[in-house]
């Protein structure tokens, strides 16, 4: 069976090769080419490169030069594959399915963009935040590791080979459990909670690599576009459904879908403020990107099996997650916790929009990637500010300190807004198209949880304003605002936060190609990469 | 003067005139305490100045919106009433020279502004702009006090007054959409939209039974806001209603009423400045007549009282205020013999009382008495009886009774330091005009809408008018001398606003009561629900619920197990 499988994808291959083969004769390989393997590998590399140099003020321009090259190329793929074609890179010149393909179209170039430019943004915020939590020693070791993570997180994205996927999964989960795990300088419960996300997070990653065993076993093949055509040859396989639910419940965990959020809140609230900004506004997103890449290219909403698991298990859940966490936000006593639980209520958002299996809502889940990514990414930045100069993320810890810090309060009063939805903000296009999606679907009644669940929002968000600006300030804290390198990154996150809220047009229809590179596939694609061939 | 001769101050005619006050009252607001008080007085001298030599014509059209606004227009109506609005307001601002308030400076500056931009104002929906603008200013010279009891009571009078204005608009609307014109011109009543707009005015002109809010407020305000609140409100709405319902006869009875019935309550009211309110609002009386009976000379007579009106009341009002001031009350039962110590004061009080008494030489005699010959003239000999009577009163509770019980009478023991030399020199000046305009009536009547032809100094009227006179001291006297006088008696009197002070309040609470009933029923039952539901929600999501908790990474590979359990099941059976 696996041979037979095997030829099949070798012969869906034949014709795309052959093409490759013609373009390449005919003009030399140049950088440009190379940037789908770039763009993972230029951070990936320079990872070593920190720790090798050793030295604690190279680390961070390296560090942040290689965010900025990453950024710049994740930018430059984006704007090829925004027409809606793909760009297919064979590693090493491989051919799929033998070969490591890097498979780049909107959605995933979507992705990249998004981590990358977070990662951009919160560098000159973490050079200050660190310096507070992180003892100096470890300051190279900090950037290798975020470096790492975030060449992790853009090879999941970039990468069109399952397993391959699954390796830098794991490559970017490791350095985020010891990145939680440096929140122990500040507070020693940062150590079990990087333990427990270590065994949560891996047991994540073994249902989903069981998943990818099992594909394997019915398919014979690792590359996702050969097991798309494989899958779709034998719709009746048991296995295969495993392998799926498997693959389903695994990525369920890495995104948090309620109740397999566990780990979240912890990890979240005892990692270093520039941890918890990056993790918050990247990995869960990445995890969603997967969920999608699986669910709608690798295998298809028509498969019943799917439409089911959406619509009975994915869907309950998203509502449930949308309501039960942002409960749990409005009794936290903590800024991060709160936040932490209101990023599950937030997935909830993703989820549905998923589950719901229309263009227009997954359209809304994908830009709600991104509004959410920046929102959060504000929000936890100011949240980082305030530990820095008030010493803690507790409610007692900050009263009052709108008056005392009011240019980050200010931005956090923007990343709050963007949370409820409020117009003018990110965070209301998204749920502007989740409702949409709803309602093109008849679903009203599900458009009006998603109204009420932000109300639920405006409740743990104005305990937040509350305890900022209607308390009078604590007489010990640091009365000054924070440094000018948090201010900036924070108010550039808070403008893109308003800039994307007014225009909304790049985002929504990058996210619109992106839905429909997703569901539909790519219109043409372009075959680079080819070294050594 | 001419503007050629001042280039420099001709700009100023290009600003109409209550924007001139609207940016005084901004400088005002940030100016430091002490040159507050030469802006207060130096900007309305400006802006009398620039009334004074403004062209006549309507000089700043504006069209707004589809509509066709007139922000300036003068003529010999508007001019005379913006005149006596910004020369009262140096005079009342030289009384407050010694404020150091900003919020009652600023305030006042906005309310003079706001009342000559009505005056000035030629359509119907710039006149409701400054209408509630002389609302919503002068309310702070009321809540300035910034007592527990002036802050109701502005509360109160702000709600009047902003029922006016919204009574004012809706009228407007209407009339707009009857006529297809905003023009502030004469109007007949006889539609629901002059009706709206007549409503609207009386309000503000403090018609009988639409009157409680002046004696409630006035009385109520600061030494000097009731000094400036006393000019502009009530003198505004004699204005309007001399524009736009000028002729119309249901006024001479409404304003044969308002001479009367406030007498009564004059006479028997113990708080001077409150007896000040009540005999303002029989002045208004006679200028409403005057406006009922719409001949030139009516008018005339109406505008001409609103002038020297403004001038004595003022007088009255800052006479009582100097006392206010210096003691503390202004409860005749309180008061008495501070001639010995308050000489000047004394004096300015008997100027601004005889002039109210309408005493030939003074100013009320020259304009009260061209109403009076207006209503003779027309044959309405009740109205005219009505005048006279109130005339007489009007001797009775204002001339005699405001500086017998506070400068003479018995000896309250009260030395009192005289009035503040700026005070002194307010009310000088302000007697001063008085005095002017009863010698001289000529200087009044060349600014009168009409050509006058009137001659106040003849043997019928001078005669006449003492007879009233010594009627009205016989009268005092007898009743001084049998007791029966009932000025200084203690008690808060209820006029017609007993309606609203006592009746509407018992009916309303009785309302309350129930609707409080029904509502706290229905408000526990809600209330218990929430409490469950919440108690339910926290149980599980606050900090102690399971929900919250954090759980040991078993409990999570549990949950992990049960979803895939669910989802294998789910999967299998599609």
């Amino acid at each position: 069976m696996s041979g037979e499988a095997a030829s099949g994808a070798l012969a869906g291959h034949g014709a795309e090769a052959a093409q490759a083969a013609g373009k390449a004769a005919e003009q030399a390989p140049g950088l440009m080419d190379h940037l789908p393997a770039l763009v993972v590998l230029v951070p990936f590399l320079a990872a070593p490169l920190v720790v090798l140099l050793g030295a604690r003020r190279l680390a961070w321009p390296v560090t942040f030069a290689a965010a900025l090259f990453s950024l710049a190329a994740a930018l430059a793929l984006l704007s090829q594959v925004l027409g809606g074609a793909a760009i297919s890179y064979h590693i090493g010149g491989w051919a799929p399915p033998l070969g490591i393909e890097y498979r780049i179209d909107a959605a995933n170039a979507f992705v990249m963009v998004i981590v990358s430019a977070i990662a951009v943004a919160i560098l000159p915020y973490a050079r200050a935040s660190i310096a507070a939590e992180i003892p100096a020693r470890q300051h190279v070791l900090f950037h290798a590791l975020f470096l790492l993570a975030l060449a992790g997180l853009l090879g999941v994205s970039a990468t069109g080979d399952a397993f391959n996927l699954f390796v830098f999964l794991e490559i970017s989960s490791l350095s985020t459990y010891v990145l939680v795990a440096m929140g122990a300088y500040r507070d020693k419960r940062a150590l079990t909670t990087a333990f427990n996300y270590l065994l949560m997070g891996t047991t994540g990653a073994t249902f989903f690599v069981i998943g990818i065993g099992f594909l394997y076993m019915s398919t014979g093949t690792l590359n996702m576009a050969d097991l798309a055509q494989l899958i779709a040859q034998q719709p009746g396989n048991r296995t295969i459904h495993a392998g799926f639910a498997f693959i389903l419940v695994g990525m369920g965990l890495k995104v948090a879908m309620y109740p397999l959020h566990l780990w979240l809140p912890g990890a979240y609230s005892y990692a270093p403020s520039a941890v918890s900004a990056f993790l918050a506004a990247t990995a869960t997103k990445v995890a969603v990107y997967v969920m999608l890449r699986f669910l709608f290219s690798v295998f298809g909403p028509a498969y019943p099996f799917e439409a089911s698991a959406l619509g009975l298990v994915v869907l309950p859940l998203a509502l449930l997650a949308m309501f039960a966490a942002s409960f749990i936000a409005i009794f936290q006593v903590n800024f991060k916790k709160m936040l932490a639980y209101s990023s599950i209520a937030q997935v909830g958002y993703m989820l549905l929009g998923i589950a719901m299996l229309s263009q227009t809502a997954l359209s809304g889940a994908i830009v709600h990637l991104f509004n959410h990514a920046i929102t959060k990414a504000t929000l936890f930045m100011v949240i980082g500010a305030y530990v820095l100069r008030a010493g803690g993320a507790f409610y007692r810890d900050i009263e009052g300190i709108g008056r005392v810090m009011p240019l980050t309060s200010a931005a956090g009063v923007i990343g709050g807004l963007s949370l409820i939805g409020v117009p003018g903000t990110a965070g209301f296009v998204s749920k502007w198209l989740l409702v949409q999606g709803a309602l093109e679907k008849g679903w009203w009644w599900l458009a009006l949880l998603v109204v009420a669940s932000s109300l639920l929002a405006v409740v743990y968000v104005w305990k937040g304003i509350e305890v900022a600006y209607l308390r009078s300030p604590r007489d010990d804290v640091d009365r000054r605002e924070a440094p000018l390198a948090m201010l900036v990154p924070i108010w550039v996150m808070a403008i893109a936060t308003i800039w994307f809220g007014l225009s909304a047009e790049w985002t929504v229809g990058a996210a619109r190609t992106a839905a429909e590179a997703l569901m539909h596939g790519a219109s043409e694609i372009v075959i680079s990469g080819g070294v050594g061939r | 003067m001419s503007p050629d001769t001042l280039p420099a101050l001709s700009a100023l005619s290009a600003l109409p005139t209550a924007f001139l006050f609207l940016l005084g009252a901004l400088l005002a607001a940030v100016l430091p305490a002490r040159l507050r008080p030469p802006l207060l007085v130096g900007l309305p001298a400006l802006a009398a100045w620039q009334v004074w030599t403004l062209p006549e014509g309507r000089l700043m059209p504006l069209a707004l919106m589809g509509l066709e606004l007139e922000l300036m227009r003068v003529d010999r109506l508007s001019r005379i009433f913006a005149l006596i609005f910004t020369l009262i307001a140096v005079l009342g601002n030289l009384y407050a020279w010694h404020l150091r308030d900003r919020v009652q400076q600023v305030a006042a500056l906005l309310y003079a502004g706001a009342a000559i931009g009505a005056v000035f104002a030629g359509d119907l929906i710039t006149l409701f702009l400054w209408w509630e603008g002389t609302a919503i200013a002068s309310v702070f010279l009321i809540w300035a006090r910034r007592t527990e009891g002036a802050f109701h009571t502005g509360m109160r009078y702000l709600v009047v007054q902003v029922l006016s204005g919204v009574l004012l608009l809706a009228g407007a609307a209407l009339y707009w959409r009857e006529t297809g014109s905003l023009d502030f011109t004469l109007m007949r009543l006889g539609s629901p939209a002059t009706w709206l707009i007549f409503l609207a005015f009386g309000i503000k002109a403090a018609f009988p039974l639409l009157h409680n809010w002046l004696q409630d407020a006035y009385p109520a305000a600061t030494v000097t806001g009731t000094v400036i609140l006393s000019a502009f409100t009530t003198k505004l709405a004699i204005y309007a209603l001399a524009r736009g319902f000028a002729g119309t006869e249901i006024l001479i009875w409404i304003g044969a009423v308002m001479t009367v019935f406030p007498v009564f309550f004059a006479e028997v009211e113990n708080d001077m400045r409150r007896v000040l309110s009540y005999s303002l609002n029989n002045q208004l009386g006679f200028m409403v007549v005057g406006i009922g009976i719409g001949s030139e000379m009516a008018l005339n007579g109406t505008a001409a009282h609103a002038f020297a009106h403004i001038l004595y009341k003022a007088l009255l009002f800052m006479s009582v205020g100097a006392v206010l001031y210096r003691t503390g009350t202004a409860r005749a039962t309180e008061l008495g013999g501070l001639y010995r110590t308050m000489p000047l004061t004394a004096i300015m009080a008997v100027i601004g009382a005889v002039s109210i008494s309408g005493v030939p030489l003074f100013s009320g005699f020259v304009t009260k008495s061209m109403v009076l010959s207006a209503a003779s003239d027309a044959h309405l000999w009740p109205v005219w009886g009505a005048l006279v009577f109130a005339s007489a009163a009007v001797l009775s509770h204002s001339g005699i009774k405001i500086p017998y019980f506070i400068f003479f009478a018995h000896d309250s023991g009260r030395r009192p330091a005289e009035a503040p030399r700026h005070m002194l020199l307010a009310m000088g000046l302000t007697a001063a005009m008085c005095i002017a305009i009863g010698l001289a009536p000529g200087l009044l009547y060349a600014l009168l809408p009409y050509p006058v032809e009137y001659h106040p100094y003849s043997g019928y009227h001078v005669v006449g008018q003492m007879q009233l006179l010594l009627f009205g001291v016989v009268a005092f006297a007898l009743a001084m001398r049998f007791g029966l006088h009932p000025g200084e008696k203690r008690g808060t009197l209820l006029d017609s606003d007993w309606l609203y002070r006592r009746a509407a309040p018992a009916v309303l609470g009785a309302v309350a009561a129930l609707v409080r009933a029904i509502w706290g029923a229905g408000a526990a039952a809600v209330g218990a629900l929430r409490a469950a539901a919440m108690g339910f929600i926290r149980a599980r999501s606050g900090p102690e619920g399971r929900l919250a908790h954090v759980w040991p990474t078993g409990s999570m590979v549990e949950w992990l197990a049960i979803i895939l359990g669910v989802m294998l099941v789910v999967v299998y059976l599609a």
